[in-house]
């Protein structure tokens, strides 16, 4: 029963993992996307916006059977990922890492592009005639002036991240130790009527989430106040 | 040859566009005057690199930053231009000492001659230094801005009517400081401004624009007697002169200037014997008389030439008077023309009732003579 609470190799220290690693990703890959769509002027930013909000509002037992589809052995990417590591994605934690990424990734884009679009061209402008090209203004103007957006992004996304179900049990299944989550060892104490443990997970992931979200808002007044 | 600034932009977008040749000297404050919509914004974004004109060239005492037929465009961050905005746009998440060192170590070689603590003296920043953009009133910020833009080491600097977003006390509290840039570093600004007293207090070269187009370029006291240019005419229309101190008279508190025209008393006392002055006087505060008169109140009473009369649509005229090598301005009503029998070659005597003083020391407002 340890084994499931403390780190190491059980379903929390899991979840912990996906969670980090896929929140660092999404801010790699949501960061250059936010930073383009808030700069766009294409007819497709519609088109793309909407995309990058689909997780939102899809079941995710949709979307975790077309990432099956997709990543499993005989799937576009799953095929050409067999090919270049010999192992499926699919029942792995770099599937868990994949299916993560594009369920969670308009928790950490949103954000980040309303931030963006509130800082607007003013400051960048100011920031490119004292001599800073476009990528020295964006780390060091950009940036630090969507702190904000860049700390609700990591808190949501990896919020979510911890928390999802769906998509983690379709992609991954219930394999102890490699894609067990925190959220479906929960529903495996549940279906074996072992209450006290499913007790324990869950107001652990209660606490988290609410404490997440608490430090978010506290902080962003704070901001707000300055 | 003098070193020039040398721009021709072509800027065409569906509801504006801008044809603009211009030769600019690279010493002094050169002022672009217009109504708003006339391009000077664009202008500037133009040489900042900030806009891309449809066609355009430029360069700079020979370098050449921009030519659009060889499709050369040197980058915004690449061009050595300080940019004063119209509003402060300090970066409010650095305090004002990082403010100012974010140009200051992107400059392009240490050896540029700017020194730091000499910018800071001059725009007086030391006691702001330590403060945060938000804990600045809307005059900290801008000489803020300014000085920014002056540690970038630029090689021309941009201002867009920096002081417009302020009020008359805060505008008072910075115009001293643009004084002292002025005098005291040789760079050539372009100041961007739709109010006549600025620019005649600034600006030593003006640019008229209207619609995208330049209407008049070239010394101040040379265009500001133009007495074709329409934005000039009406009640903001007068002169502006230049000349030494001659001597102070402590017991009235009063300062002898002497010009080509003559000599003229103006309250206050603006440094010593031989201080350069330039003297701005509005048309509306000269008047005209036949003959010299000797009980009025108007202290300075000049013989003047009458070198051009401007009939205008409505009640007035305005009539251009040349005194020595100057030139001065008169509106009159065109009534007062008649009875008068004006006309050009005419010798007269004009009645200066108030004149603007700009000093390297000390400035007044219109003071009444």
């Amino acid at each position: 029963m340890d084994a499931i609470i403390f780190p190491g190799s059980g379903p929390l220290w899991l979840s912990l993992q996906l969670a980090a690693v896929t929140t660092l990703v999404l801010i790699l890959i949501g960061t250059p996307l936010a930073w383009w769509l808030a700069q766009t002027k294409t007819r497709w930013k519609s088109a793309i916006e909407a995309t990058v909000a689909l997780p939102i509002v899809l079941p995710p037992t949709v979307m975790g059977f077309y990432l099956l589809i997709l990543l499993g052995p005989y799937g576009a990417i799953g095929r050409w990922w067999v090919e270049l590591t010999g192992n499926t994605l699919t029942f792995s934690f770099s599937g868990l890492v994949i299916a993560s990424c594009l369920y969670s990734l308009p928790f950490a884009v949103q954000p980040l592009q309303n931030a963006f679009e509130a800082l607007g061209r003013r400051d960048l402008e100011a920031a490119w005639t004292l001599g800073a090209s476009r990528l020295d203004a964006f780390f060091t103007v950009a940036v630090p002036q969507s702190a904000r957006g860049f700390l609700n992004a990591i808190v949501l996304a990896f919020a979510h991240t911890l928390g999802e179900f769906g998509v983690v049990l379709m992609v991954g299944g219930n394999i102890p130790g490699k894609t067990q989550v925190i959220s479906i060892a929960i529903y495996d104490q549940v279906e074996s009527m072992n209450y006290a443990s499913a007790h324990r997970l869950s107001a652990i992931l209660l606490a988290f989430a609410f404490t997440a979200l608490l430090a978010m808002y506290v902080i962003n007044h704070g901001w707000q106040r300055r | 040859m003098n070193a020039t600034v040398d721009l021709h932009y072509v800027f065409r977008r569906t509801e504006f566009s801008l044809d603009v040749d211009l030769q600019i000297p690279m010493q002094g404050i050169t002022g672009i005057f217009g109504e708003s919509g006339s391009g000077k914004t664009t202008l500037l974004r133009c040489i900042a690199g900030l806009e891309q004109p449809t066609t355009g060239q430029f360069s700079i005492d020979g370098d050449v930053w921009q030519d659009t037929s060889n499709k050369m465009s040197r980058a915004i961050h690449e061009r050595q231009i300080g940019y004063v905005f119209q509003e402060p746009r300090l970066f409010g998440h650095l305090n004002v000492r990082k403010n100012l060192e974010y140009g200051w170590r992107r400059r392009r070689d240490s050896k540029d001659g700017v020194d730091f603590d000499q910018i800071v003296g001059l725009l007086d920043l030391a006691p702001l230094i330590d403060r945060r953009p938000d804990e600045l009133s809307g005059g900290e910020a801008q000489r803020v801005a300014i000085a920014r833009a002056l540690l970038r080491a630029p090689r021309l600097v941009l201002m867009d009517e920096p002081l417009a977003s302020l009020d008359r006390a805060r505008k008072d509290e910075i115009l001293p400081f643009l004084d002292r840039l002025h005098t005291e570093l040789s760079l050539p600004i372009l100041y961007v401004s739709h109010n006549i007293d600025e620019v005649c207090r600034l600006c030593d070269h003006l640019v008229v624009m209207d619609r995208g187009r330049v209407l008049a370029a070239g010394e101040i006291q040379s265009v500001l007697v133009d007495l074709d240019l329409p934005l000039l005419g009406g009640n903001e229309a007068g002169s502006v002169i230049s000349g030494t101190v001659e001597d102070y008279d402590a017991n009235y508190d009063l300062t002898r200037l002497k010009f080509s025209g003559g000599a003229l008393l103006v309250p206050g006392r603006y440094g010593d014997v031989n201080t350069a002055l330039r003297l701005r006087i509005r048309a509306n505060d000269v008047s005209l008389c036949r003959s010299r008169p000797n009980d009025s109140s108007i202290l300075n009473i000049i013989p003047i030439t009458v070198d051009e009369i401007h009939l205008g649509q409505g009640p007035y005229a305005l009539v251009r008077l040349q005194a020595g090598q100057d030139f001065l301005m008169a509106r009159l009503t065109r009534r007062s023309c008649d009875e008068l029998r004006l006309k050009p070659g005419d010798e007269l005597f004009a009645q200066i009732k108030s004149a603007a003083v700009r000093s390297p020391v000390t400035t007044t407002a219109h003071s009444p003579l």
